[in-house]
């Protein structure tokens, strides 16, 4: 089975194709299209600042392509960044418009709780993630398994729908959006290919599903 | 809610673990990718490998290591010793790490801690300060060059500077009690911890399973670190959660 990671020049890629390749996936790291349309589900990765993140979808032509890939219902993940940058846009340096797939606004953690603490901001680190869905590709969860997964960022999604939210985290108070989805299009505000086991299944299990997909085509 | 994090260390030179280990599973206990991974099955949230290296051999071998490891291993990790530049950074966030620690070369330019906050956002750059408490000045202050040189910042404003200029976390090791193994520095860390907004991993002093809790309950830091207990087996990472679960310490 082959995955697209989506090249746009923004961070470490090497993770996430890494942890690709152990599920036995063949992966192609591109932004030509013509590559594009041999595959049969996509990676959107990201590290870095959304407004650069955006700049360089735009260069590219990725932007289109992404919509058009929502579009034609092919599975797509977005990682960190990459699942932000599913949103309708962000407070990050500045106003920026998003790719608008899923409904909700990119803003900063607020920067103090109720009780006027301050936040530790990145929010960096293990936490669990509470499941409000059990979408048809993770059908065989156990929930009473350790949901542990590694977060690391200080902007997140907010005003999210709440179909949309397939499992959450709580960090100081907030309510982050960890597991998203919308259609074939679903976003991990975590990073899987760094949260051990828990990460590994859910990449699995997303592989999986492109795989069943591509199948019955 | 967000866990606690137990790292372990490994010293890494010319592309071996010093202080190496007798762990019998393993094939060559010398290999840091055979022991990362053994953490990693440990239980471990994330590993710190430290590159005391002289020679540029052993600092091309390390890349390798890095490049390895990042095949190898399902949690994130840290990568220090000897990064003196921005290339430095890229070279081994490109290899694979999630972050790059960085000690004397970031307070002999301290611009460099900018850099690669920008480049690469804050969450990949974390400064390492060594700190020892001085009588004459009733403070700790920063040391580098591996402890031996002492410098003008004391550790709680050069962990704020750090912060300023983008440091995304703080790895804050205590010379005096590191290797005595009679616990953390409880007293550094609650100072550094109280003074910056980012994570800070408590180093130095670890020496059972009880030291862990102390400087979890007493401190709040997001996350304590420990090279010779793990190594020489004087506990585990296994054990140390198990202890803190029990003690109502939220760990993964």
């Amino acid at each position: 089975m082959k995955i697209g990671v989506i090249d746009y020049g923004m961070g470490n890629l090497y993770s996430v194709e890494q942890a690709l390749l152990r599920l036995g996936c063949e992966v192609s790291i591109t932004a030509d299209p013509n590559v594009l349309d041999q595959m049969d589900g996509y990676v959107l990765p990201g590290v870095g600042a959304f407004p650069d993140a955006m700049n360089r979808l735009r260069d590219s032509g990725m932007d289109l392509y992404i919509k058009q890939i929502e579009k034609n219902n092919k599975p797509l993940l977005g990682i960190c960044l990459g699942m932000q940058l599913l949103y309708e846009d962000s407070m990050e340096n500045g106003w920026t418009e998003g790719l608008g797939i899923l409904t909700g606004h990119i803003q900063k953690f607020e920067e103090q709780d109720a009780q006027q603490n301050r936040i530790r901001i990145p929010h960096m680190g293990w936490n669990p993630l509470s499941f409000t869905h059990q979408p048809a590709w993770l059908q065989d969860l156990d929930k009473e398994d350790s949901t542990h997964v590694y977060f690391v960022h200080s902007y997140l999604a907010q005003k999210t729908l709440q179909k949309e939210v397939v499992a959450s985290s709580t960090y100081a108070g907030q309510f982050v959006p960890g597991l998203v989805q919308k259609g074939s299009i679903t976003g991990m505000q975590f990073h899987p290919e760094k949260s051990g086991p828990f990460g590994k299944y859910l990449l699995a299990k997303w592989v999986e599903q492109v795989n069943e997909r591509s199948g019955q085509k | 809610m967000l866990t606690k994090r137990i790292i372990p260390c490994l010293d890494v030179k010319e592309g071996r673990v010093v202080k190496g280990v007798q762990f019998v599973s393993l094939r060559d206990a010398g290999d840091p990718v055979e022991l990362a991974k053994f953490y990693d099955e440990q239980g471990a949230d994330e590993l710190v490998f430290l590159d005391i290296s002289a020679s540029h051999e052993g600092k091309e071998t390390m890349i390798d290591v890095v490049r390895q490891t990042a095949v190898e291993l399902a949690i994130p990790f840290t990568v220090g010793g000897g990064i003196r530049t921005l290339d430095d950074m890229k070279n081994m966030l490109r290899a694979g790490a999630d972050k790059v620690s960085v000690n004397t070369s970031a307070i002999d330019r301290p611009e460099l801690i900018a850099e690669g906050a920008a480049y690469f956002g804050s969450q990949c750059i974390v400064v390492a300060i060594d700190a020892k408490w001085s009588e004459e000045d009733g403070t700790w202050m920063v040391y580098t060059h591996g402890g031996r040189r002492v410098t003008k910042w004391t550790a709680v404003k050069w962990a704020q500077e750090a912060t300023r200029l983008g440091a995304g976390e703080i790895l804050l090791t205590s010379m005096n009690k590191d290797g005595e193994k009679s616990g953390f520095d409880l007293e550094l860390t609650k100072a550094v911890r109280e003074a910056v907004n980012v994570p800070v991993i408590a180093s130095g002093g670890a020496g059972n399973a009880q030291h862990f809790y102390d400087v979890f309950n007493e401190v709040d830091v997001d996350a304590a670190l420990a090279a010779s207990i793990f190594h020489y087996k004087e506990t585990s990472v296994k054990e140390v959660k198990s202890v803190l679960r029990e003690k109502g310490v939220s760990v993964r």
